[in-house]
């Protein structure tokens, strides 16, 4: 479990970045997988203070603070409304209601877990994260990169995109055995693929969404997977374009 | 340690806390029995609680992270509680009771989110919520009798509180 010597509850995200500038210190944000890891450190530093629990409608794009829930997304009628339900449809698998109201899109991003259906769909979009030193970094390039001391404040949608989603679990409510999004925007459309079980890449970027079934089959078979308890690296190469496939059809069912 | 001032129940109280304490182990310092704790990952629902009217975790919720917020457990839930405890027990849904007041408190949050849920909603809901014994059918019977109870003021729909 996770041990500390102190909690601090942040008063500005300027305190938090500081208070984190140690290696002694870390963020906690929904605190689901947190809690389980086994380390000790000297600060814990709560960023529910910051009112960064709130989607925000901009005119061109949705501005989501890390510390929303995947409850709140999953529920957000703007949201929901804009992009034909695709949060609903991704996020209502995972665990349960009890656990959505607690998991942040934040802790989920931000760890760059290889799980994470979030990270996949918001892949797609084309989503950018926001942190609070180095400003705007578009999600393709923050995936690939090691975590730092940073914060992650805001996570940004641009509008007027279609997007789907497809996955396949042991169990209804497990982790993803692997996940598939698809978003076509301007007549272009991406597809990332998560649950590799590697970190989530984007497997194809404004391709046609007319795709046929050989062509998606090659991107994804351009993709690396591996195997794990959840599933075999054989598995997940048949299954990817198949999931690729639903979620390019979904995105036209928008 | 640190004090953590919160509204449990309904009541003012300060809890004397560890940094790394959870919510969980907050509440059963308080007395709090009905709060069990059950996977430790996350998965179960057996410690659910409300917080500020939403069912969450206890176990994942930091104990310094409840200061100024309003949590409710079963305890503090009324004549509703009681009435779809009688539920779960006229449906023969309950057989250890080690899960119940963990389901109880995901029903009770269902309840006052979405009182006309289908079978379908109240599964979906319901999903977070484990039990080793019932089956989950004599669960679902309950709460749908408790849930059409509730709809028809049975229970007295106004005491769906937190």
């Amino acid at each position: 479990m996770a041990i500390y010597q102190e909690y601090i509850m942040a008063s500005t995200l300027d305190e938090a970045y500081a208070l984190n500038q140690k290696k002694s210190a870390v963020i906690v944000a929904g605190n689901m997988w947190l809690r389980m890891c086994k380390m000790r450190k000297k600060t814990a530093i709560d960023l529910s203070a910051l009112g960064l629990d709130k989607i925000e409608e901009r005119e061109d794009a949705f501005v989501i603070g890390a510390m929303t829930t995947l409850r709140q997304l999953e529920k957000s009628e703007a949201l929901n409304g804009a992009f034909g339900g695709v949060f609903e449809k991704a996020l209502s698998p995972i665990v349960g209601t009890q656990f959505r109201n607690t998991a942040t899109v934040g802790g989920s991003v931000y760890s760059r877990f290889g799980f994470s259906d979030v990270s996949t769909v918001l892949l797609a979009m084309g989503a950018s994260m926001v942190l609070h030193k180095r400003g705007e970094v578009p999600l393709e390039v923050f995936q690939q990169e090691k975590p730092d001391r940073d914060i992650l404040t805001h996570v940004v949608i641009p509008k007027g995109q279609r997007a789907g989603v497809a996955s396949v679990r042991m169990s209804e409510t497990d982790i993803p055995a692997l996940v598939c999004a698809a978003a076509v925007r301007d007549g272009k459309m991406n597809i990332a693929v998560g649950a590799r079980p590697a970190r989530a890449v984007l497997a194809a970027k404004g391709v046609s969404p007319d795709l046929t079934a050989a062509e998606l089959g090659e991107i994804a078979q351009n993709v690396m997977y591996g195997g794990n308890m959840r599933a075999g690296k054989a598995y997940r190469e048949r299954v990817a374009p198949v999931l690729m496939a639903r979620a390019a059809a979904a995105c036209r069912e928008v | 340690m640190m004090t953590v001032d919160f509204t449990l129940n309904g009541k003012r109280v300060s809890a004397m806390v560890e940094a790394d304490d959870s919510l969980y182990k907050m509440l059963r310092g308080l007395g709090i029995s009905s709060v069990k704790c059950g996977c430790e990952t996350t998965n179960c629902g057996l410690c659910t609680v409300h917080m500020d009217g939403k069912a969450v975790l206890s176990c994942s919720v930091p104990a310094p992270r409840a200061a100024g917020h309003d949590i409710w457990t079963l305890e503090g839930m009324g004549r509703l509680a009681k009435a779809l405890g009688d539920c779960l027990a006229d449906e023969g849904a309950e057989q250890c009771g080690f899960c119940a007041p963990g389901l109880m408190m995901n029903v009770l949050a269902l309840a006052k989110e979405n009182p006309n849920a289908t079978d379908e909603e109240a599964d979906a809901y319901l999903a977070g919520n484990l039990c080793r014994c019932s089956g989950y059918m004599s669960q679902r019977r309950a709460v749908r009798r408790f849930l059409d109870g509730v709809v028809s003021g049975e229970w007295e729909k106004e005491e769906v509180q937190a």
